[in-house]
């Protein structure tokens, strides 16, 4: 298993507001690392720094290899690699399903119409979404939306998947349909960094859990280490409402 | 029968009748300048409107920070001027400021269209700047998440949605210049007020002359607004969409979510 994502003593600070202070973590090819801990803890923010939407204040990102954060890549060529799935899905509201899983692989990576239309279908019906290939997006639920924004990322041949919260914006029903599809992702060797609230899921699916809080790693391990054996006590106590909830 | 012993009606008739090729050609004018104008005004207020929407990227250099402010600097100069002065003059100072200062006589239509046409730029790119701001920064992000670079993102993503954001106040410049071209008759410019003012000046039939251009004016920026009414529909495309159903094996992946309501557009 190779690296492919190092993060380095990454802080983030907004004004004097202190939101990230020295995270360290790796992703290898093939993990499915889950990041997990309170609303507020960083999370989000340690995504969006990790794609760059955010500049991270002090410390670096490395993509095999190559800082990224200083100029070391240029960002849009690292993001077109780096797939990011958001929570309010961010669809293009002026394109129909097949052009928004389209727009990208032709203006970024120059393929031309058909294969990426073609790559486009590939993934839409990976999802279940071919047949409203021809809807816009406010015609679409919540789950739809969230299932073309994974194939929107999925056409553009990521190394590696970012979900930002992906179910957080479903009501119960959907958030079922859009985890069938990343655990299938998951299965098929995808390596993927999830920012999640829904536990069993991250116990299901994780080589790799990292329970954060108040802007820092508190713990990170296995996912039987963290969700079987914690050893941090805010980890125990983060996880005490589910592991009652499960041992049940 | 003299125009005196003439009733309100017959001395509107009469003035139809003998005048109406120099009204229809006035109108003429009037609308040719009015969509000339709106659509460079338009292209203008685009492109000032996306220059003063760019963010300086973390990566940039103090060179191209520095360039970018200035450049922007320039720009709201440009629009405070022409917003905040009124475009009689403007008319007057250009196009007679052209020939006594350069020596260059412009002509009517030239001086016309680009006097309307910075006017219109400069509300536009207001207009287009705050379009811009209204499109959720969640599209941004999403194209950026996808490796999209500022230009890419603005025409596929940004500008198509504000475009349709901003369309009623585009329609709303139109109408606003289908009647400020009046003010162009202090440079002699023989579009409809100009007609107007010629007839009631012959005729000495002021209430009558107004009364016939004033309609004119109305048919002319009523028609605009129910064709721009009519665009705004056609750019929100149907209410309804088709299913995909040729491909059988992504059907059946969909079949449980395939009685989802379609949704009415607003």
């Amino acid at each position: 298993m190779s690296e492919i994502l190092k993060i380095n003593h990454l802080s983030k600070t907004f004004g004097k507001n202190v939101v990230l202070t020295d995270i360290d973590f790796i992703v290898n090819t093939g993990d499915v690392t889950t990041i997990i801990g309170a609303s507020g803890s960083g999370k989000s923010t340690l995504l969006r720094c990790i794609n760059l939407l955010e500049t991270p204040t002090t410390g670096s990102v490395v993509f095999h290899d190559t800082m990224v954060a200083d100029g070391g890549m240029k960002e849009e060529a690292y993001r077109a690699k780096v797939g990011m799935v958001f929570q309010s899905f961010n669809l293009f509201n002026n394109h129909s399903v097949l052009s928004n899983c389209m727009v990208g692989q032709m203006k970024v990576l120059k393929r031309n119409k058909k294969d990426a239309k073609q790559q486009a279908m590939k993934y839409l019906e990976k999802v279940g979404m071919a047949p409203y290939i021809n809807a816009k997006p406010s015609q679409l639920s919540g789950g739809m939306k969230q299932r073309v924004a994974i194939a929107r990322a999925l056409s553009m041949d990521p190394e590696i998947l970012l979900f930002d919260e992906p179910t957080s914006a479903l009501d119960p029903e959907m958030v079922g349909e859009v985890l069938e599809v990343m655990k299938t992702l998951a299965s098929e060797g995808m390596t993927m960094l999830v920012v999640t609230h829904e536990m069993s899921f991250a116990r299901d699916i994780s080589s790799h859990v990292v329970f954060m809080a108040d802007g820092k790693i508190e713990e990170e391990g296995s996912s039987d280490q963290i969700f079987i054996h914690p050893k941090n006590a805010r980890t125990l106590e983060f996880l005490s409402r589910f592991r009652e909830d499960t041992l049940k | 029968m003299t125009i005196a012993d003439m009733s309100f009606i017959q001395r509107m008739g009469y003035i139809v009748q003998v005048y109406s090729g120099s009204l229809i050609k006035g109108a003429g004018v009037t609308m040719a300048i009015a969509i000339i104008c709106t659509i460079l005004g338009c292209i203008i207020g685009f492109g000032v409107g996306i220059v003063q929407t760019i963010e300086p990227k973390h990566s940039s250099n103090i060179f191209s920070r520095i360039l970018l402010k200035f450049v922007k600097l320039l720009l709201s100069i440009y629009v405070e001027f022409f917003r905040g002065t009124p475009m009689m003059l403007q008319a007057a100072f250009i196009f007679y400021g052209a020939s006594q200062l350069f020596g260059v006589n412009m002509g009517m239509w030239k001086a016309a269209i680009l006097i309307v046409s910075i006017n219109t730029g400069a509300y536009m790119a207001e207009t287009v700047r705050g379009g811009i701001l209204s499109v959720d920064i969640g599209q941004t992000e999403g194209a950026k998440a996808i490796g999209m670079n500022h230009f890419q993102t603005m025409i596929t993503v940004i500008l198509p949605q504000a475009l349709r954001l901003i369309m009623p106040q585009i329609g709303n410049n139109l109408i606003i210049n289908i009647k400020d071209t009046c003010v162009l008759s202090i440079i002699g410019t023989v579009e409809l007020f100009f007609t107007f003012k010629s007839i009631s000046g012959a005729l000495y039939t002021y209430f009558e002359a107004a009364t016939v251009t004033l309609i004119i004016y109305f048919i002319l920026t009523f028609t605009c607004s129910r064709i721009m009414r009519a665009l705004e529909r056609k750019m929100d495309g149907p209410a309804n969409f088709d299913l995909a159903t040729t491909d059988t094996l992504a059907y059946t992946s969909g079949m449980n979510s395939a009685h989802y309501p379609k949704r009415e557009r607003l």
